[in-house]
């Protein structure tokens, strides 16, 4: 295999730290591009650039420190971290803090906490350690199995409610099966599957404010000012960027502020209508760089866990950038999802730098193991 | 804790596997990077002019800008109409976080009362709710200090600057210039089916009466457009283009605000109007209708309160100088005297005798003279002179209605004369079609005999009878009344032209000169109105008018408690100077007040005085006779041109 060009034995600086230096290149590069797009969206307020570059720093530690633990530490923990986020989401339900409709929070006195940002890391290492006990591909009943534990934290998440986030976990656990050999036959009975329950979906579980985002992402300008105004202004700010863009700090969309969510969820539009559609397709490629690299990590990785674990994560984070860019540009209905690594914001972005931090761990601790 | 099974796992199979999905995950992957980039080549190339016109569409807005409204002078250049800087405070209620909390808490700050709330809501229903409503619309200098410290603490409520129409001669010249106020759906509509909507897109006010209405496209000048960047506020970031708006016409008026004040003092409140007029251009002098109003009420809207107020008082509202049909009565002796002289009905010899009653052969009816006692003998001089009643029932029996409602059309009665002011009445000029069409009724003999006196449904306003005697006065010649004398432009006046008809043909100029030469014994001789005149250093002639009341045409809404009032004469007079080449014609009409001569007639005297206050004319040597020479005043020199 491809073990013949591994590393001899003058471990670099980034090595030594377990830094993965390509992947490290590619997420400076986007968070660069993010800070610049930020100071644009927010009307150049350094302060704002300040907040960010701290969260960054912290983001970034957090990977580091994360790529430290050996990977067979992650698939031992696999099943604690699992069950402490269920443990977590039930809490949320009964005990959690609401917020602009939805029971998302933990209040932990100091800080508030969102379980489900643990799930999105504790629900592909649970499915991966479950799936890589057995010989793969695996067989039905571990494929079911495997989607009961990705059911049961699907359901509580979308009970807070948040569709957007739990479709997503959801879609982790499900590129964890997929990778490890999910048959083609099975996952042609899901999508006919999935195309029955939609109906279902639709009239007996979600909610009218999530309806009406369906609807509005069907036909934006029903409702010009109230529920399609931020898609119809999202549009329109890519729109008028043309191929070159109209420059940074030249965008009249959201310099005039006719861009809603200009710094968080929708800074692709500011993106777009500042550096226009070359811009888009380089950033793009920044991103798509990203995943190559994460698969040929997930693919040099040593085991069936640390490879598994390392494409879901990998193609989840792709799946962010996806829905996010389509729901800014109109081909995916609005939910709250942030442009990795780009938006402004949050503790999402600590534990995608954690998912990161697993790659490299797995990128670079692989001769620490010994293969049985 | 790996399970036993791990041990017999085929890693080679695995990884082989592991390598396929992974290359479909990345071709996924590529396929929805290819997804992005067709949609955003669709949106950024493909419809990216589309885009950008919306995008400038969002951020490109062009303002409207008011021009400034034409300022109105009076003859001797007094500023009768400005615009002065006011403040409001608009509301755009969906800005505001909470309208009900915004509404208490800034009638508290400003002291708002529950009126003023109760007319905010009613404004706001009819105004889109994103455009700004008024609620306060003048704010004294204090209330603008007040607000603007505390501003930031009210979002969606603003100060806005304007200018206003202010008129500081308030009531004296309401009749003539009206006001201007508001922009109503009424008005917006007749605009936009004019086309003249763009016009107004920035305006606030428009004409409503008066001057101000009837030469609005004059006054209202031309909108400019300030084209500007906005930001999803609509707040202004920066001009991009500005296309300054072209001001209204200032414009000058015939009128002379002194005679106009000197017509309000005249009145003092007392129901009644008068109408002066320059013969030789028809330029409107004065014209006042009491009780009048102060317009500037109107300007920054007229409170429910107030309006009801005018409404239930003499109507002042009502323009009795132009829309008040009132019957002539004896003013119109002397064009009808004209009507028989050059008829040939009469001549300025015939006599009658005058024993204070009129009866036609076979009808019962008896007509009498306002003199129990006649006049004794009776030639059409005296007759104009003492008002003989029963000299004109026997005129006008012989003339007949047809021929004296030809003449009278003549000069104008029955019609509109033309002024420049919209609220106008034509009155009525009786002739057989005429009664039949309003009354449906037949002509009788005893209506003729009746027009003989100014009576029997004809009807006349003060303008327009200011009209006839300028006619009369200008033997022949008719000119439109006009208010409006000319516009101002770089500095210099210039004059608008006489507007005339075609003038009355005459037949014997003689008999003009006999009926001009009764008037001036009207006031010069034995005449109805010579205790009036008594002592003027000018000379006038005229003629008195005692108006009977059985019913008025003019208004049908009087106080009911006002009846007995109401059935009271109106005492009119007719009347201009100088007699040898007058510069003023005017007309006079208080109502329910009693005998011309002792009412109407002063209140002319005193307008004349005024107007020729400054002025001094030779001495004054009585004219006995119509043919006498006026040189015999050696001071008296025009006559006779």
């Amino acid at each position: 295999m491809l073990r013949t060009k591994l590393e001899t034995n003058q471990p670099s600086l980034l090595n030594r730290i377990h830094c993965d230096g390509i992947l490290l290149s590619g997420l400076l590069l986007l968070m660069a591009v993010g800070l610049i797009t930020i100071y644009s969206a927010g009307g150049q307020d350094i302060a704002l650039i300040q907040r960010q570059v701290i969260r960054l720093g912290i983001a970034l530690t957090v990977m580091l420190v994360v790529a430290q633990i050996p990977p067979l530490a992650y698939q031992k923990l696999s099943i604690y971290f699992y069950i402490a986020g269920i443990a977590m989401l039930i809490a949320v339900l009964v005990i959690g803090v609401s917020s602009k409709g939805a029971q998302r929070w933990l209040d932990l006195g100091v800080t508030r906490f969102q379980p489900s940002e643990i799930m999105k890391l504790a629900l592909p290492m649970m499915v991966a350690w479950y799936i890589s006990r057995f010989n793969l591909p695996p067989k039905l009943w571990q494929i079911l199995v495997g989607l009961g534990l990705v059911a049961v934290p699907t359901l509580l998440i979308a009970r807070q409610p948040d569709l957007g986030t739990s479709l997503l976990i959801a879609s982790s656990g499900v590129f964890a099966l997929f990778l490890a050999g999910m048959s083609w036959s099975f996952i042609s009975f899901i999508g006919v599957a999935v195309s029955a329950f939609t109906p279902i979906m639709w009239f007996f579980l979600m909610k009218d404010y999530q309806k009406q985002r369906v609807l509005t992402f069907l036909n934006p300008e029903s409702d010009p000012l109230g529920s399609g105004y931020h898609i119809i202004q999202s549009q329109i700010a890519i729109g008028s960027g043309g191929a070159q863009g109209k420059g940074w700090l030249q965008g009249t969309q959201s310099q005039l502020e006719f861009l809603p969510e200009r710094h968080t969820d929708f800074i692709f539009a500011v993106f777009s209508e500042e550096f226009g559609f070359w811009g888009v397709v380089g950033l793009l490629a920044i991103y798509a760089f990203i995943v190559i690299r994460g698969m040929l990590i997930a693919i040099r990785a040593q085991d069936a866990f640390c490879k598994i674990l390392a494409g879901s994560i990998t193609l989840t984070f792709f799946v962010y950038v996806f829905v996010n860019m389509g729901m800014v540009s109109g081909i995916l209905p609005v939910v709250g999802v942030p442009l990795p690594l780009v938006s402004y914001g949050g503790t999402s972005m600590v534990t995608l730098l954690a998912g990161f931090g697993i790659l490299m761990a797995i990128s670079t601790q692989k001769r620490i193991m010994s293969r049985v | 804790m790996p399970s036993k099974r791990i041990l017999i796992k085929d890693h080679t199979a695995e990884a082989n596997l592991f390598a396929w999905r992974s290359l479909i995950g990345l071709l996924v992957v590529f396929a929805m990077i290819a997804m992005v980039l067709t949609n955003l080549y669709y949106l950024q190339i493909s419809s990216y002019e589309d885009y950008q016109t919306r995008s400038n569409g969002n951020r490109i807005k062009v303002l409207p800008v008011a021009p400034n409204r034409g300022l109105i002078y009076d003859r001797n250049g007094v500023l009768l109409a400005e615009n002065r800087p006011v403040f409001s405070l608009q509301v755009i209620p969906e800005e505001t976080k909470n309208l009900n909390s915004t509404l208490a808490r800034l009638s508290v700050l400003l002291k708002i009362d529950d009126d003023g709330i109760a007319d905010f809501h009613a404004d706001m229903k009819r105004i889109r709710r994103f455009k700004p409503v008024t609620l306060i619309n003048r704010l004294t200098p204090e209330e603008v200090a007040i607000f603007s410290a505390k501003q930031h603490l009210y979002p969606g409520v603003s100060i806005e600057a304007r200018l206003a129409r202010y008129y500081p001669y308030g009531s004296a010249l309401t009749h003539v210039l009206g006001y201007v106020a508001k922009i109503n759906k009424q008005d917006l509509q007749k605009l936009s089916e004019a086309g003249f909507e763009a016009n107004y897109a920035a305006t606030y006010d428009i004409g409503k009466r008066g001057i101000e209405k009837y030469h609005e496209e004059l006054l209202h000048g031309e909108v400019g457009y300030q084209e500007v960047e906005v930001n999803n506020q609509g707040r202004v970031i920066r001009t991009l283009d500005f296309n300054p708006p072209v001001p209204g016409q200032d414009i000058v008026l015939n009128i002379d605000v002194e005679l106009q004040l000197a017509a309000e003092k005249a009145f003092a409140g007392e129901r009644g109007s008068i109408v002066a007029m320059d013969p030789t251009d028809g330029g409107i002098l004065a014209l006042y209708s009491s009780p009048s109003y102060d317009p500037n009420l109107f300007v920054h809207g007229i409170s429910s309160k107030n309006y009801k107020k005018l409404l239930k008082s003499d109507r002042p509202l009502f323009n009795r100088a132009t829309q008040g049909q009132y019957p002539p009565a004896s003013t119109v002796k002397p064009l009808l005297a004209l009507a028989g002289l050059e008829a040939e009905v009469i001549t300025p010899e015939t006599q009658i005798n005058d024993y204070g009653k009129y009866q036609l052969k076979n009808v019962a009816r008896v007509w009498r003279d306002h003199n129990p006692w006649g006049h004794g003998l009776v030639n059409v001089t005296k007759a104009i002179e003492v008002s003989c009643d029963i000299y004109f029932y026997d005129m006008a029996y012989k003339l007949g209605i047809d021929r004296i409602s030809e003449s009278m059309s003549e000069f104008g009665f029955g019609d509109y004369t033309g002024i420049d002011l919209h609220e106008e009445a034509d009155g009525i000029m009786p002739s057989r079609g005429i009664i039949k069409a309003l009354y449906n009724r037949p002509w009788y003999i005893g209506d003729t005999i009746n027009i003989g006196i100014g009576q029997s449904y004809w009807t006349t306003t003060p303008v327009q009878l200011t009209q006839a005697i300028t006619t009369l006065v200008n033997k022949g010649k008719r000119i439109i009344p006009q208010v409006i004398r000319g516009e101002i432009n770089q500095g210099e006046i210039v004059l608008n032209a006489i507007k005339e008809r075609r003038p009355i043909d005459i037949k014997n100029e003689y008999n003009w000169d006999v009926v001009l030469d009764a008037m001036y014994g009207t006031v010069n001789r034995q005449g109805s109105a010579r205790n009036a005149f008594k002592g003027a250093h000018y000379i006038s002639a005229g003629k008195t008018g005692t108006a009977q009341l059985v019913s008025i045409a003019q208004d049908e809404k009087y106080d009911a408690t006002k009846l007995s009032k109401k059935n009271h004469d109106n005492a009119m007079y007719v009347g201009y100077a100088p007699y040898d080449n007058p510069e003023i014609v005017m007309s006079v009409v208080l109502e329910n007040a009693g005998h011309g001569g002792a009412q109407a007639a002063p209140i002319a005297r005193k307008m004349m005085d005024n107007y020729f206050k400054e002025r001094t004319f030779p001495e004054h040597i009585v004219i006995e006779h119509l043919g006498q020479s006026p040189q015999s005043n050696p001071l008296i020199e025009t006559e006779g041109e």
